[in-house]
């Protein structure tokens, strides 16, 4: 068994989910045969393997390979007016403009 | 289209010119279709009329008016709900999003529109584009228009039933492990996916963002040329497009295909294939060959590593990407006496099981003690996969494999079993990882009439390549082999 249910309830807490008991059980058997499979990965041997961290075509060769020391495509850091403000605090589930309203942060 | 063929973009180009048909009358045709057929399909969320109409008006205005027409006009497209449309409801799926109506364009949908196109609504899809069965939609599943008791993959499987049962000419899916191409192939149609940074994603609401793209789904490759040739290019909205210059599809898929090297990997023939699709591919394989491909045998030695490679990647980049929905700046709130609290009522109540379960895989696999034997071996992984493509292509100049293992399965069939449907996507993922452009086009029918889908894969930004290829392919009558 590689994740008991201690470990579900804890990285459901991490993850900010509420799991009911029955959830929690059908959960750590699903990701128990998950990560078992992914186990397999363990088999390989990646030393001196570059982890491929970036996609886009500035840090990658034309095969899809990373192209190490490459630098990633940066624009220049310059603010630009939005006006969508208002539209999107239109969505919000509880907005006093220009403000999201939400429970109370700090304890006491 | 109730009666004769299907229209296709050339079609609508060729009627609306000559002023036998207008954008309006197209538009209200598909309409009815999709008020007829689409209750029992569930292929469409939601439908935008008032935005179709005023574009088809647009269209006809402009015909009417001599205008120059743009090279989409009055072809009715739908949409995944996973991309932003300004003013129509995008639920990606969810209930956490139910009433979320997008503020703004997702580039790609304004790209469209900007050439004529009429957006017809929203397709279905597996919430947060997370299935390969479109039964993971809070909305119900979609149902494959060859077989309605089966899935029509996912989880663009609502843009894949949409198409293929002529309720849009064409459709925007997403692919993230092969969430066009594997819906194309259960539903009988060519499904394209770009190289990463191809298409914009700016508007397209984020799941694994080292994987997401956008493509389109159609009825024939000239149509899928066609909406590549309006959706590709740089966009200074999205950081990952790019700035890599969209050559003229539509001549460069012309030429005949002699000549060019087919690679055949062995390891998308082995174990697990279902016999009638392996057949059907490797009489496609043959098909080309006749063409005057040459078919190269290939070993690519780490395609069995690549389904645990992208379910620890794809699902450590959705519990990152997927933290933004907790009840504060839009969809759904579930109240709490703390933010905590709220935080959770409202994921609790507003993701589905399948959402739950990979933000909770990648969650575990980025947390303290697990990241390096997961997420950073993962990622070296990725790089040995990738390394399999790019020694690859040194030796061909495409690579040919079945797009599924098997043939659309039945509706239920795999809900119970999480790491079962994970290995629907085996033979897509690979492509997924590595950034490369593919597509999925139909090669026949299993004796049970159930579309069969061969895959086609190039270098980055060899779309002309792949796309040429299927276009020499449906000439020859590889579509229905």
């Amino acid at each position: 068994m590689t994740i008991s249910r201690e470990d579900v309830l804890r990285v459901a807490e991490l993850a900010h989910l509420e799991l009911t008991p029955e959830e929690a059980e059908l959960y750590r058997g699903q990701l128990d045969e998950i990560l078992n499979y992914i186990g397999k990965l363990q088999q390989l041997d990646v030393t001196n393997v570059e982890p491929m961290t970036q996609m886009s075509s500035q840090t990658v060769a034309a095969s899809g390979e990373p192209r190490p020391g490459a630098e990633s495509d940066l624009r220049e850091d310059t603010l630009l007016p939005c006006h969508i403000a208002d539209a999107v605090l239109e969505q919000a589930p509880d907005a006093v403009k220009p403000f999201f309203r939400v429970p109370r942060v700090i304890e006491r | 289209m109730s009666a004769g063929a299907p229209w296709t973009i050339a079609s609508i180009q060729t009627s609306l010119r000559a002023k036998k048909i207008s954008a309006r009358e197209i538009t209200t045709e598909f309409y009815a279709d999709i008020d007829r057929r689409n209750p029992s399909l569930n292929a469409y969320l939601a439908l935008s009329r008032d935005r179709a109409f005023a574009q088809a008006d647009r269209v006809d205005v402009a015909t009417a008016c001599g205008e120059k027409l743009g090279p989409l006009a009055g072809v009715p497209i739908a949409v995944k709900d996973v991309i932003n449309t300004a003013g129509v409801r995008t639920t990606c799926g969810s209930k956490i999003l139910e009433t979320y109506v997008p503020p703004y364009d997702a580039t790609a949908v304004a790209r469209l529109e900007k050439a004529g196109a009429i957006i017809l609504g929203k397709t279905n899809c597996d919430e947060f584009a997370m299935g390969s069965s479109n039964e993971n939609s809070a909305y119900g599943p979609v149902r494959n228009p060859a077989a309605l008791d089966r899935v029509p993959g996912g989880s663009s499987g609502g843009s894949a039933a949409a198409v293929a049962a002529g309720l849009a000419v064409a459709a925007l899916g997403t692919d993230t492990g092969g969430s066009i191409r594997q819906p194309g192939a259960c539903c009988g149609i060519p499904a394209m996916m770009p190289t990463y940074g191809r298409v914009s994603r700016y508007g397209l609401i984020a799941f694994a963002s080292s994987l997401d793209r956008i493509g389109p789904f159609a009825r024939n490759i000239a149509d899928a040329t066609a909406v590549m040739s309006v959706i590709a290019g740089h966009d200074e909205n999205d950081a990952t497009s790019a700035a890599v210059s969209v050559p003229d599809y539509a001549a460069e898929i012309e030429p005949p295909v002699a000549g060019l090297r087919i690679g055949v990997p062995e390891e998308y023939f082995a174990q697990g294939i279902d016999e009638e699709v392996k057949d059907k591919v490797l009489a496609g394989i043959a098909l080309l060959e006749k063409l005057g491909c040459r078919r190269v045998p290939l070993k690519m030695p780490h395609t069995e590593y690549a389904i645990a490679t992208y379910y620890i990647i794809a699902t450590a980049e959705a519990s990152s990407n997927l933290a933004r929905y907790d009840g504060v700046r839009y969809g759904l709130r579930v109240p709490g006496s703390t933010l905590i609290e709220m935080y959770r009522k409202t994921r609790e109540r507003g993701f589905g099981a399948e959402v739950k379960r990979r933000l909770m895989l990648g969650t575990y696999a980025l947390s303290s003690g697990y990241y390096d034997a997961y997420y950073l071996r993962a990622q070296k992984v990725r790089a040995l996969i990738a390394r399999d493509f790019s020694e690859a292509f040194e030796k061909v100049d495409a690579i040919v494999t079945p797009t599924t293992p098997t043939p659309a399965f039945k509706l239920g069939e795999k809900t119970s079993d999480p790491l079962q449907m994970y290995l629907a996507d085996i033979y897509t993922v690979t492509g997924s990882l590595s950034g490369i452009p593919g597509i999925s086009v139909p090669c026949g029918e299993t004796r049970g009439q159930l579309p069969i889908g061969m895959q086609i894969l190039g270098p980055r930004f060899s779309e002309s390549r792949v796309l040429q290829l299927a276009r020499a392919f449906e000439k020859a009558g590889g579509f229905t082999i």
